[in-house]
Parts: structure tokens; C-alpha cells; sequence
């Protein structure tokens, strides 16, 4: 069971080979034994999901089944789901039931897809090692002593010990295909607008987007068929016809130019992810494909910029928790402002407040043309290099990640060395651009090394198609921590 | 540039975030490290680039003007921290 592809679970759901109900009830066993030592759900409601399997099994049963319908799957924190708590890991969320359901939610319930209970995450999706959860760290599923990545930790912890066949995550900076690298699964992070922002909530409203997080790029692109879609209560949402990401997986790779940024493969980069990385290229040019060096200069500024222009987004966000319409409130406070205080430093954690901190003073008056304006035009830089680039490539490959998982603590002391885990994944957040993960290899520890593309606009399918290749030719996506099978 | 002590409080405080000398102090280091970090994008040379703000150029949409939303005042009260006959409770401001 815990081999199968989504595909695979869908058809034997189809063939009645097994019901929803015994599906979940497997998967559930199997969160009920990994859980305490992974620590990669906040919440499981094993009565909530055997309820939500059962109306799948009798959706199948009466002919009405979708391509993925009965098949269970794990949601990130993030996600607003009616009658679950939904903490975003953080303190101030920590009693928070709400009352409406994402977008994304909806989808996967109208999908007919049970959900396996609520995945642990960085606070407000702020960090790159899981370890600022309220909830306690996760333990990445390779090596218990390292992180999975973050901030959809719990979601790639969950998926590599196939405690769930899939998880939905989110990416603002990397937050999808970091920690998918860590934990080697497959994530993809979608071009901005194409995945509803509704009840997702919020942290950097002009780069957040939410994608799916699973084995195999087959995975994903079954995945992005039920999330994605035009939605009219997020402003942002694009509406375009509907896509079949699954139809060009099978399409050979012959002719595919492959851009290789220079900027991504110089100092910084560790040598065993880049000896990795480049035994991939050479797969793919086995497959077909001819490569080409590009240049993305301004990336090397993309972490300055993202840490003026997320955090002066957050600032403004986060503002809405003030203890007064739900979530948490200091239990002793004075006047109205003095609870606003209170419940603010109690309610967040450090990262969370720094961030909130470094906004408040980057769009305060006299400095905000030095700050945000300035990060904002380097901003236009980075996506023009991406456009640039995309004349001369189909898709772009880099690390994922400059190494592979370090140890819990190693890091959490430090919040540049913590931002610079991003320094690959950022500048596509950036410029809007979907950006996907995928395994390809190990280093010597045995911890997972993530593979990185990314596409032009609206190039999901083609990047799939890429992925799906490379998978066919390898078993990297295949492989489980040894103890956990 | 480097935040003063100051400095971080007077963030702390527009930001509603009640902070303590030592917090503060510790604060101030970290904050100091991370804008060294974003300071390195001061030296790029932008003149006569327009901003970005968001990676798509789209415009709000405008939508019929009728009421979409049903009243759900109950479910949402339901879980804020104080509430009494419909109205959601805080310290007296007005004297």
C-alpha cells in the first residue's frame, strides 16, 4: 500500500479492490504508529476522516467517482477547514476552529478526497527547518536528528514516511520545494494566480501559492488538476481555461533545452548536491535533452529583497491578530493597547516577530524608498533575468537547495544562515514563476538531494513532463527510509 | 546603518508587539545582522526602473452589486476570546 502511486490507489479504488474507508483507516494506522517520533501532524480526527472516506465510498459506489476520488490525502496548517483547528503552528492560532473552508479545500472535498488530518509547519509558514512551530519540531523521516525543511515540513515529512499518499503545502519563498528536497518527494509550486489564495492564511500575499507535495511528479500533476482553477473570492486568481497537467508526461524529451544558471552553481553550492545535480543533466541528455549556461546575475539579490518585501507584507498581514475577533488573547492586560501588546508577544514566536518587526521598519516614513521601493525594482531585475533566460530554455535547472538536511539547533541560533537555505528557490517566488522539486540522489549521510526546475509562465505541464521523464529513467522518487517501511 | 536600542522599540511599538530591555537588546543584534544582509542591495544602481509589486499585471475585477454573503455572526463569534449580545468585547477606550 504505502508503494502506491496515486493513479494506482485511484484504480484499485475504481476495481473495488479496497474501499476508502480501509484506505484511510491504513493510512491512519500508519499516523498513529510514526507520528509521535515524526511529529508531522498537529491534528488527526480519525472519526472526521473515516466519515469523509465513507461519503467517498458511496460516491464510487454509485457511479460518481472523480479520477482521484476516495484517495486521502494530508492538508498543511494553513488551510482554513471547517470544523478543524487551523493553527498555521503558531500560539495564537492555537484554539482557532474556523468556520469556512480555503478554496483548496473545497476543491480536494469536492474531489471526494478524505482528509488525513492537519500538517505541522513553521509558524505563519516563516522558516526553512520546521523548528518554529508551537507544535514542536519536525523530525525528518531519513534521520530523525535532522530537519525536514520548512515551512511545509510536516507536509514532506508526512509524504516520505508515507504516513499520507499526498499533501497540499504552500511556497512563499521555497517553502514547498525546500523542504520536498529535504525529505525527497516531488513539490511543485505553481505560477502565481493559478491556485486559489481563499482561506489560505496569509503571510506575503504577493508571492504565496499553494501547490501539491507527493512521491512522483505523476503525483503532482493529478494534484494541480483538482487545485487549481479560477476562484472569484481571491482578486488574484487567473482565470484560464482549465488544463490537463497530466497531458504531456509521457512526451519524449528530445529537443528539450535545458537552462543551467551559472549564479546557481557557483560558491555556496555544497559539492555532493552539485555532483548530483549534475549527474541529472546528463540523464536528461540522455533522454534527448541539450543544455545551455544562462545567467540570472540579480538572483544573488533575490534573499535582500525577500526579506524587505515578505516581511513588509507579513507586517501588514499579521496585523489582523489582535486578540479581539478570535485566536488567542492575553489572559491579564490593561487598556485596549496594552492588550494589543501582550497578546502580540505572547501570541507569536521570535521568527514570527522579527518578521513583523522588519516590515513595520521598512515601510515606516523616511524609510521606505530606501527599503521597499528599492527591493521592489530589483525585484522587476530578477523576473527581467528570468525573461531573458527563458529565450534561450525551455525550463531551468539548479539545486534545489545549497545542501542537503542539517541537524535540528544547528541553525535555529541564526536567522541569516537560516534565510540563506533559500538562496535558489526565492527568486522565483519573486518573479511569479512555478518552480517544482524532484530527487535526485543522496548524499553521503543518506539524506535526500532535491533537483530544481523552473518554467516559464504557465509551463506546469511541460515541467511535469520533464519531471515524469527523469522519474521514468530513475527510482530516486522511489526510495523509502530504511526502519519506516 | 545600525538600529539603536531606541530604534527597536519604537518598531516594537508600532508593530503592537510589547518588548522588555532585554528582549530588546537581543532583538537589536539579530535585527542588526539581518539588515547588514538586506544592505547589500543598496549598492544596485535602479534608476529608471519602474517597481514591481506583484508578479501578474492584473486589475481588480468588479463584480454585480448584490448581497453574496449570508449572515453568519453567530459561527464566527463563536470562537472570538469575548462577546456579549452581538458585539465583540474590549477594554473601555472612550471614557
Amino acid at each position: 500500500m504505502s508503494e502506491a502511486s496515486l493513479s494506482a490507489l485511484a484504480a484499485q479504488l475504481a476495481s473495488k479492490q479496497i474501499s476508502s474507508r480501509e484506505l484511510a483507516q491504513q493510512y491512519l494506522g500508519r499516523i498513529a504508529a510514526l507520528n509521535p517520533s515524526i511529529n508531522a501532524f498537529i491534528t488527526v480526527d480519525a472519526e472526521k476522516t473515516l466519515r469523509e472516506a465513507a461519503a467517498a465510498d458511496a460516491l464510487i459506489a454509485a457511479g460518481q467517482a472523480g479520477p482521484l476520488t476516495g484517495v486521502p490525502i494530508a492538508h498543511k496548517d494553513i488551510f482554513c477547514t471547517d470544523g478543524w483547528l487551523t493553527t498555521c503552528g503558531s500560539k495564537m492560532l492555537s484554539n482557532f476552529v474556523a468556520p469556512y473552508d480555503a478554496h483548496v479545500i473545497q476543491r480536494f472535498k469536492a474531489a471526494g478526497m478524505p482528509s488525513l488530518g492537519k500538517t505541522n509547519m513553521d509558524e505563519f509558514a516563516m522558516g526553512s527547518s520546521n523548528e518554529t512551530s508551537h507544535f514542536g519540531a519536525v523530525k525528518n523521516p531519513w534521520n530523525p536528528s535532522y530537519v525536514p525543511g520548512g515551512s511545509s515540513g510536516g507536509a514532506a515529512a508526512c509524504v516520505a514516511a508515507r504516513m499520507a499518499p499526498a499533501a497540499t503545502g504552500t511556497d512563499t519563498g521555497g517553502s514547498i520545494r525546500q523542504p520536498a528536497a529535504l525529505c525527497g518527494i516531488t513539490g511543485l509550486k505553481p505560477t502565481y494566480g493559478l491556485v486559489s489564495r481563499y482561506g489560505m492564511i496569509a503571510f506575503a500575499s504577493s508571492l504565496d501559492q499553494a501547490g501539491p507535495m507527493a512521491p512522483s511528479a505523476e503525483d503532482c500533476a493529478l494534484l494541480l488538476n483538482v487545485m487549481t482553477g479560477f476562484d472569484p473570492n481571491d482578486s488574484t486568481s487567473l482565470e484560464r481555461e482549465k488544463e490537463d497537467y497530466t497531458r504531456d508526461l509521457d512526451k519524449p524529451l528530445n529537443g528539450l533545452r535545458v537552462g543551467l544558471p551559472r549564479e546557481f552553481f557557483a560558491e555556496g553550492l555544497n559539492s555532493e548536491v552539485a555532483a548530483a545535480v549534475e549527474a541529472a543533466v546528463n540523464e536528461l541528455k540522455k533522454l534527448g535533452a541539450t543544455t545551455v549556461e544562462i545567467s540570472l546575475a540579480n538572483s544573488q539579490l533575490a534573499i535582500p529583497v525577500y526579506y524587505v518585501l515578505a516581511p513588509a507584507e507579513a507586517s501588514s498581514n499579521l496585523s489582523r491578530f489582535d486578540g479581539v475577533r478570535y485566536g488567542y488573547r492575553a489572559p491579564e492586560y490593561g487598556n485596549l493597547d496594552d492588550m494589543y501588546g501582550k497578546t502580540r508577544a505572547q501570541g507569536f514566536g521570535a521568527e514570527v516577530k522579527r518578521r513583523i518587526m522588519i516590515g513595520a521598519y521598512v515601510l515606516s516614513h523616511g524609510y521606505y524608498d530606501a527599503y521597499y521601493l528599492q527591493a521592489q525594482k530589483i525585484r522587476r531585475l530578477i523576473a527581467d533575468d528570468f525573461n531573458e533566460a527563458f529565450k534561450a530554455c525551455d525550463v531551468i535547472l539548479g539545486p534545489t537547495a545549497p545542501g542537503t538536511a542539517f541537524k535540528l539547533g544547528e541553525k535555529s541560533d541564526d536567522p541569516v544562515e537560516m534565510y540563506l537555505n533559500d538562496l535558489y528557490t526565492i527568486p522565483a517566488n519573486l518573479a511569479g514563476l512555478p518552480g517544482m522539486s524532484l530527487p535526485c540522489g543522496f548524499d553521503a549521510k543518506g539524506l535526500p538531494i532535491g533537483l530544481q526546475l523552473v518554467g516559464n509562465y504557465f509551463s506546469e505541464a511541460k515541467m511535469l513532463n520533464v519531471a515524469h521523464q527523469y522519474q521514468r529513467a530513475t527510482d530516486w522518487h522511489s526510495r523509502q527510509p530504511e526502519g519506516l517501511k | 546603518m545600525s538600529l539603536t536600542q531606541d530604534d527597536v522599540k519604537r518598531i516594537a511599538r508600532l508593530a503592537r508587539i510589547e518588548i522588555d530591555d532585554v528582549q530588546a537588546q537581543a532583538t537589536q543584534a539579530q535585527l542588526n545582522t539581518i539588515f547588514d544582509l538586506i544592505a547589500t542591495m543598496q549598492a544596485v544602481d535602479t534608476h529608471g526602473i519602474a517597481p514591481m509589486a506583484h508578479a501578474q499585471e492584473v486589475y481588480q475585477r468588479l463584480r454585480d452589486d448584490t448581497v453574496t454573503e449570508t449572515d453568519r455572526h453567530a459561527a464566527f463569534q463563536a470562537i472570538a476570546p469575548a462577546v456579549e449580545n452581538g458585539l465583540y468585547l474590549v477594554p473601555k477606550v472612550i471614557e
